[in-house]
């Protein structure tokens, strides 16, 4: 063993590029054949042979052009919010609060990660419940309405279950920016949001980045959400789960795009050169 | 810089043979023709009980006391023969169809949308009748239907039958509706709180709506739609889909939105107005003045059944008069057992349900799978087959 580095190194790497590559690679390889199979039209047996007519409907068809902008506006949406409720959270997590109480807080912002992910959802879906949810009975002599269920809904739930997602690496990248920076900009002059603009954000900008890709690739496979409050509302982890039992073919089609979206973000992340900070 | 790139070129290579081995293991498995009928064998004697049965079907007809105590009929069962029953409940047909594809269940309760799928998917066996006593039973109008025998041969007992009804909360809609115009109205005041099924089937219930109201349309079969009439009820679809609130699948989403007013009209089974009466809900269903679509249920076993044994003793469980009687009354339903009837706690239970009234369901077409060589017997034409009614269906759903 101690004669043969690279029989150590190969072993010691074996499990970690098999889970890579077999599990994960192959796996997604396997998804994006499956693309250019069809079915047959009477039992629903996959036909192993080379078709392309699954990307005929998917780019001839306009309500899937719908569903895909739908899904990656929801994910924006659900990006910037988390963006705007995170970074003053977290700020005020890593700057301002005792360090006693540091703690306390990030452990507050785990918690609702312990809670099921349906539990979470099926709690909203009682808030928003239209004219008999907890919003409409505690905010309606207010004037103030639920949204019902709908892509309001779906983005006020998904934002909700992401939030911890997005707070916690802006955290971590506030916790690494030294205090003495914030020190200078203030004696050269600067008023604390001008502080925030020049100097804290362009710093915490591969922080957002990371948090976003958590946010946005969880939002863009969602399906579960759009059933329980998403109303009549479709998005593409929807179309996915509908096909696969009826139509594999067409739900890897469908399944490949999410893919190729998150491939393209992570190219533009990596020009924007946000993860060579990481 | 040389290292990264051999490495680079070693790791495409792993990935490409890797994807490869996947695709081959995926290819092995097919021994179903795609036209005509794929060889399965029948179960010749019935041996031990394996000691589980595995059963995939619809809400309300596998119960074993966790929903309402005096409920039913599986503890006894599985007393009785020592198949510990587990049960996955399907949604829909399709659900159904993609659970019993995966050969890891014995039994299903197959409506007339996923049995013939199954049946010339390989994935059910004709089931051999002498081996199910109960059998001898069972009203002769339900053995040998195009829905459940091919050629004669059984794929399946039959279960019992009933119709899609229209759900109404009485508090709230008035005067009550008589018609499925109800949820089709563009005008309607219900708009945002009137519901549909959640599947591709459901465009039967809006060729059933114009087979009666557009009769220039020529629909015979609701089932039986050549392109002209598909694109009618797609169209109607369409037209309806803003009246909306939400399409339901998960039946107990359903009854919880009936409950809290989320959804006050719209399609229902018998099983759901009952379980929202229980919980104090004001909520009818009933058969509009166009007839409704239906189901006659049929329980089939896998062809890869790994319990057949326990499968077929449950077959001939649920068959049996006490059992049918039971299920029957808790789903809603006309029971498949002529000898049922006596045993409903409601005397009147085969009245209500119109068990033995042909007449009633003259007007209920049960849910059969649409195919390119059209049902209602038409030679001119080429009918819609399924897999188009689920592409339309995605496309409605997703615009």
């Amino acid at each position: 063993m101690h004669k043969h580095p690279r029989t150590r190194l190969a072993a010691l790497l074996f499990a970690p590029t098999a889970w890579l590559v077999i599990a994960y690679l192959g796996a997604l390889a396997a998804l994006l054949v499956t693309a250019f199979f069809t079915i047959d039209s009477f039992t629903g047996n996959v036909i192993y042979q080379f078709n392309l007519g699954n990307f005929q409907d998917l780019f001839t068809d306009p309500a899937y052009k719908n569903v895909v902008l739908r899904t990656m506006g929801i994910a924006i949406g659900v990006t910037l919010i988390c963006s705007v409720l995170a970074i003053p959270m977290a700020i005020y997590m890593a700057k301002i609060a005792k360090p006693r109480s540091k703690k306390f807080l990030v452990a507050l912002v785990l918690t609702p990660l312990w809670a099921s992910y349906l539990v979470k959802i099926y709690a909203w879906r009682t808030m928003l419940e239209p004219g008999s949810g907890v919003i409409d009975w505690l905010l309606g002599p207010l004037g103030i309405h639920s949204p019902g269920f709908g892509g309001p809904a779906i983005i006020i739930g998904l934002s909700y279950l992401w939030l911890p997602y997005m707070i916690l690496p802006i955290y971590a990248g506030l916790e690494r920016l030294p205090n003495n920076l914030l020190d200078a900009s203030s004696d050269l002059g600067a008023k604390n949001f001008h502080t925030f603009r020049s100097v804290v954000l362009p710093l915490i900008f591969p922080s957002i980045i990371a948090g976003s890709m958590f946010t946005f690739s969880l939002s863009l496979g969602d399906y579960i959400t759009a059933q329980i409050i998403g109303g009549k509302l479709q998005m593409l982890g929807n179309v996915v789960y509908q096909n696969f039992s009826i139509n594999l073919p067409f739900a890897a089609t469908i399944a490949a795009v999410p893919v190729a979206i998150m491939a393209f973000y992570l190219w533009l992340i990596r020009r924007t050169g946000a993860l060579a900070d990481l | 810089m040389e290292v990264q790139m051999r490495n680079k070129r070693l790791f495409t290579k792993l990935a490409a043979l890797s994807a490869a081995a996947l695709i081959l293991a995926g290819c092995s498995s097919s021994d179903s023709a795609s036209n005509g009928l794929p060889k399965v064998d029948m179960l010749k004697e019935l041996g031990q009980g394996e000691g589980q049965v595995n059963i995939v079907a619809w809400a309300g007809y596998v119960e074993n006391g966790s929903t309402d105590p005096n409920v039913d009929w599986v503890t006894g069962f599985e007393k009785e023969t020592g198949c510990k029953v587990n049960v996955k409940i399907g949604a829909t047909s399709d659900d159904m169809v993609a659970l019993m594809k995966t050969g890891e269940y014995d039994v299903v309760s197959a409506s007339g949308d996923a049995s013939l799928r199954l049946i010339y998917g390989g994935d059910v066996a004709p089931v051999n009748t002498d081996l199910i006593p109960n059998y001898a039973d069972i009203f002769d109008g339900l053995k040998n239907q195009q829905w459940n025998s091919v050629d004669g041969v059984a794929y399946g007992i039959p279960h019992g039958r009933g119709a899609n009804l229209l759900a109404y909360r009485t508090d709230i809609v008035k005067p009550a509706p008589t018609s499925w115009g109800a949820v089709f109205d563009v005008n309607s005041p219900y708009k945002g709180k009137i519901t549909a099924y959640d599947s591709p089937i459901y465009l039967a219930d809006a060729a059933l709506y114009l087979m009666k109201t557009k009769p220039e349309l020529g629909i015979k079969y609701p089932y039986a739609l050549d392109q002209t009439q598909f694109d009618a009820a797609v169209a109607l679809l369409n037209e309806q889909k803003p009246l909306i609130g939400e399409y339901w699948g998960d039946y107990l989403k359903h009854v919880a939105s009936l409950k809290s007013g989320g959804t006050v009209l719209g399609t229902t089974w018998q099983v759901n107005i009952n379980l929202a009466k229980g919980e104090g809900t004001k909520v009818e269903g009933i058969k509009p003045v166009e007839g409704s679509t239906g189901w006659s249920d049929t329980w089939m076993i896998s062809s890869k059944a790994k319990n057949p044994n326990c499968g077929y003793m449950w077959m001939n469980h649920i068959a049996s008069p006490q059992a049918n009687a039971g299920v029957a009354e808790w789903f809603g339903e006309a029971p498949s057992n002529s000898k049922s009837c006596a045993l409903t706690a409601d005397k009147n239970h085969c009245a209500t349900f119109h068990a033995s009234d042909d007449a009633y369901w003259k007007d209920v077409y049960y849910w059969n799978t649409p195919t390119e060589v059209c049902l209602d017997g038409r030679t001119d034409v080429k009918c819609v087959p399924y897999v188009e009614w689920v592409k339309a269906w995605s496309s409605l759903r997703n615009a």
